[in-house]
């Protein structure tokens, strides 16, 4: 480009520091932003889940033969917290922080310098959080939920609730970088109906990190001075009221699973029609469906609170606008459905962990179905049924797709082609393991087993057997993917063509493999052919 | 799930097999159309990518459709809401009070007289409780009562109801939150403490049903187990007859000698673990 011509002198300008303190650590530069925040994702996956093999390995057979009720306690907690906040969120903002501009035309993120600090905060917050199982108290036990007033019988209430307040801060500064990122740097021509539906999911979702996670902050802070300072927000004997509580959280959780899924719904609408070589079916439909899930989640809270006793008005309402969300659900189930048909498909790794994803997104779907349906959740709730729903969403729903997303763009990232055998070999492993560790625990759930406890009867024996097997062996098989990615980083000889993919589009692919550190420093001319969304019709 | 012993409890349970039809209905048209596209269109087998992107038709349609489904299923769990809520006509109540880790159970009126002074703690019986312990050494499997396996599942003192009367359930909670869950009821309902919840059965087959505390509560929330001993009404009378006998010792005059003398036996039979009736 003439334009890097005139620019040379400037040398900090094209290439990345060389000294490793001040790239990764003063780092304004969203592609090393947006490693930073996979990196620390993929460890806090690792860290999340090994929390949950001590909660298989216990499950394994009846009778405690390894750790105590109360560690069991502090492991479903620490689970939950470190794979929602640590683990999908943070993974969500890298792949958002790397691809968004690339996506759009941009030269970098809005707001570079507050973008390094709401990475920067991450690590400290969950070193906070974690340094809780050091303790003498130990660490919260009360369910990532936080009930009170269980919740306040704990000695960690302020590591969990100054934790919680920074990985706030740092989603709200992230969402606040990327709706400006994507509101006032998109390419000249890149007008907001031609953009990729990941980047129309993300924007959506910033808006709900916004809105949502300041309630987060006021719950728990209310926890915070019930507990040291004497107020009786959620106490019973003060004037409180601990259903008040629940309230405040599910209007910040049920949110909060959609800004785990919408991003995830995005992954998939760009990697179906790229494997396809066909175009979305019903762009403005899927922009539209996420638009009216998000507004939706913000009325179905007390679906998570059918069994609080709720007046049967509040029951009824809860129950029809929970079951309402199943309609755009439904819609982008059946326009993925119809991406594919008609299309030429090859099914490479980032397809199949999609392909996957749709199917099993759809069977949590199925079962959030007949969990809203209130007086059958008086016996789902609280069960293994509810567990395994979430599961069925969040690993083979979020996290699957955060893998695929993962595969399809490390070529971009690394320049190199990953092993496609063992990307294969890690997507057959973890199909198989994921279901046989969650799909039995629907059974248990039916049959009765209470979720979140650390022994049960033997009447559950075999389920929870053959669930903590398939547990395991899930666990392993995502050693393959650590094995992969340091292969395609710093091993794999093949490299990577611009266009990655056959049938990939978007401006993402005009660039270099590896993308280099500066790109778009010049708007790009746009070209409507070129983009996967170019000309939309319906 | 269970189809439950309940009058109301079947509400549930046909609601979940509908709910399960439907979505097993659902889910083998839009899987099967799934695989079948895999399988003719793929670049393989030499197919080209079409064109189109939108289909107005298709669309209306399956939006409808699952509009329709819905509409059906809220008309069904709307019924099964309405007959939960109403908790009139009960001839019985019984209090509920959770507390780490046991519940307590209070016996308010029945059959529109008040009851004074039955009430009782209810907790994880001795034998599980035993092999519960970290490396306890003892076999979960051997905890037996009348070869059926209670290990978890059994408490000291089992709440005694008398079947086919609408029994209404005042439910709240001493420290923390808990959930009065006995899967064979059809619901489960938490234990709040400052607030007291309603709910309500009428169990229409005598036999000992078994459930556990369904909200966290602490670390032994897994082992405060709940057992409901559904018995023919005349034995419950008696039963009660005898607690009431119990709490309420007539004044220490000498007739009253012989009463005194007989309470401690019945008593002796229902604080041993439950044995075994009909399995929930
Ligand atoms: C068709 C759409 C969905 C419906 C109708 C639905 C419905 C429900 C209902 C009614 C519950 C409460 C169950 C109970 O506790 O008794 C629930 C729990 C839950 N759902 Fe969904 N859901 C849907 C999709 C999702 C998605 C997309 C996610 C996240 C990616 C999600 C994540 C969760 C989680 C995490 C819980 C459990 C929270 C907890 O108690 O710890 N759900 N869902
Ligand atoms: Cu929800
Ligand atoms: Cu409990």
């Amino acid at each position: 480009m003439a334009h890097d011509a005139t620019h040379d002198h400037h040398d900090d300008h094209h290439g990345a520091p060389s000294n490793f303190f001040v790239r990764w650590c003063m780092s304004t530069n969203h592609k090393d932003i947006g490693t930073l925040y996979l990196v620390f994702s993929l460890l806090m996956f690792f860290i999340g889940g090994s929390f949950a093999m001590v909660i298989r390995a216990e499950l394994f057979k009846p009778g405690l033969q390894l750790v105590q009720p109360y560690f069991f306690n502090e492991m479903t907690t620490m689970h939950a917290l470190v794979m929602i906040f640590g683990a999908v969120m943070p993974a969500f903002v890298g792949l958002g922080n790397w691809m968004i501009p690339l996506m759009i035309g941009a030269p970098d993120m809005a707001l570079p310098r507050m973008n390094n600090l709401s990475f920067w905060i991450l690590p400290f917050a969950f070193a906070l959080l974690l340094s809780t199982l050091f303790l003498p108290g130990g660490g919260p036990a009360g369910g990532w939920t936080m009930y009170p007033p269980l919740s306040l019988q704990g000695d960690s209430v302020a590591y969990l609730v100054f934790a919680v307040h920074l990985m706030g801060i740092s989603s709200i500064m992230g969402a606040i970088n990327i709706i400006a990122t994507i509101l006032n740097m998109r390419a000249p021509g890149m007008d907001l109906l031609k953009m990729p539906v990941f980047v129309w999911s993300w924007l959506i979702t910033a808006f709900l990190l916004i809105a949502v996670m300041p309630v987060l902050a006021g719950a728990v802070t209310m926890l915070l001075t019930d507990k040291y300072f004497g107020t009786s927000f959620f106490n019973a004997a003060g004037g409180g009221d601990p259903v008040l509580f629940q309230h405040i959280f599910w209007f910040f959780g049920h949110p909060e699973v959609y800004i785990m899924i919408l991003p995830a719904f995005g992954l998939v609408s760009e990697i179906i029609p790229t494997f396809a070589r066909k175009p979305i079916f019903g762009y403005k439909a899927m922009v539209f469906a996420i638009a009216s899930i998000a507004f939706l989640s913000f009325i179905v809270w007390a679906h998570h609170m059918f069994a609080v006793g709720l007046p049967l008005g509040g029951e009824i309402f809860f129950m029809y606008a929970t079951m309402l969300i199943a309609v755009p659900t439904g819609v982008k189930v059946f326009n993925w459905v119809s991406t594919m048909w008609g299309g030429s498909m090859t099914f490479e790794t980032p397809m199949l962990f999609a392909i996957a994803f749709v199917i099993l997104f759809t069977i949590g779907g199925f079962s959030g179905l007949m969990l809203a349906l209130a007086p059958a959740d008086f016996q789902y709730h609280d069960s293994y049924f509810v567990v395994a729903h979430f599961h069925y969403v969040l690993v083979t729903g979020a996290i699957f797709a955060i893998i695929a997303g993962t595969y399809y763009w490390l070529p971009k990232w690394t320049g190199h082609m990953y092993s496609e055998f063992w990307g294969k070999m890690h997507f057959w492993n973890s199909v198989v393991w994921v279901n046989v560790l969650f799909f039995p625990q629907h059974f248990l759930g039916l049959a009765g087993m209470p979720r979140r406890i650390p022994d049960y009867n033997v009447a559950f024996a075999n389920f929870n057997m053959i669930s903590s097997i398939g547990g395991f062996l899930f666990g392993a098989s995502q050693l393959i993917f650590v094995g992969v990615i340091i292969h395609a980083v710093w091993f794999s000889k093949k490299k990577a063509l611009d266009r990655v993919w056959e049938g990939a589009k978007g401006l993402e692919w005009t660039v270099p493999s590896p993308a280099p550190f500066h790109t778009f420093e010049l708007p790009p001319v746009i070209h409507d052919e070129e983009l996967a969304h170019g000309h939309v019709e319906d | 799930m269970t189809r439950g012993a309940s009058e109301w409890s079947p509400e549930a349970y046909f609601l979940n097999n509908v709910a399960l039809g439907v979505c097993v209905v659902i889910g083998i048209l839009v899987f099967g159309a799934m695989f079948i596209a895999m399988f003719r269109f793929r670049k393989s087998r030499g197919a080209v990518a079409e064109k189109w992107s939108h289909n107005t038709m298709l669309e209306i349609v399956w939006t409808t459709i699952p509009v329709i489904i819905l509409i059906v299923l809220a008309y069904l769990a709307t019924g099964g809401l309405r007959t939960f809520a109403d908790t009139t006509g009960s001839e019985m109540t019984v209090k509920v009070t959770g507390y780490q880790w046991k519940w307590r159970y209070d016996y308010v009126d029945y059959k529109g007289k008040a009851i004074e002074k039955v009430g009782f703690m209810s907790k994880l019986d001795r034998e599980s409780d035993e092999t519960r312990q970290l490396n306890s050494g003892l076999d979960p499997n051997a905890v037996q009562v009348d070869g059926y396996n209670t290990y978890l599942i059994n408490v000291d003192k089992p709440l005694v109801v008398p079947v086919g009367v609408k029994i209404r359930f005042v439910i709240t909670a001493g420290d923390v939150i808990h959930s009065w869950w006995v899967p064979a009821l059809g619901w489960k309902m938490d234990a709040i403490p400052g607030i007291v919840n309603a709910a309500w059965t009428n169990i229409t087959e005598p036999g000992v049903y078994r459930g556990q505390c369904a909200e966290l509560c602490g670390q032994d929330h897994g082992f405060m187990p709940i057992v409901v001993k559904a018995v023919p009404k005349e034995e419950f009378e008696k039963w009660l007859a005898d607690q009431q006998a119990q709490a309420n010792p007539p004044a220490p005059a000498a007739p009253a000698a012989a009463s005194t003398t007989a309470a401690p036996a019945t008593a002796q039979a229902t604080d041993a673990p439950v044995s075994q009736g009909h399995q929930g």
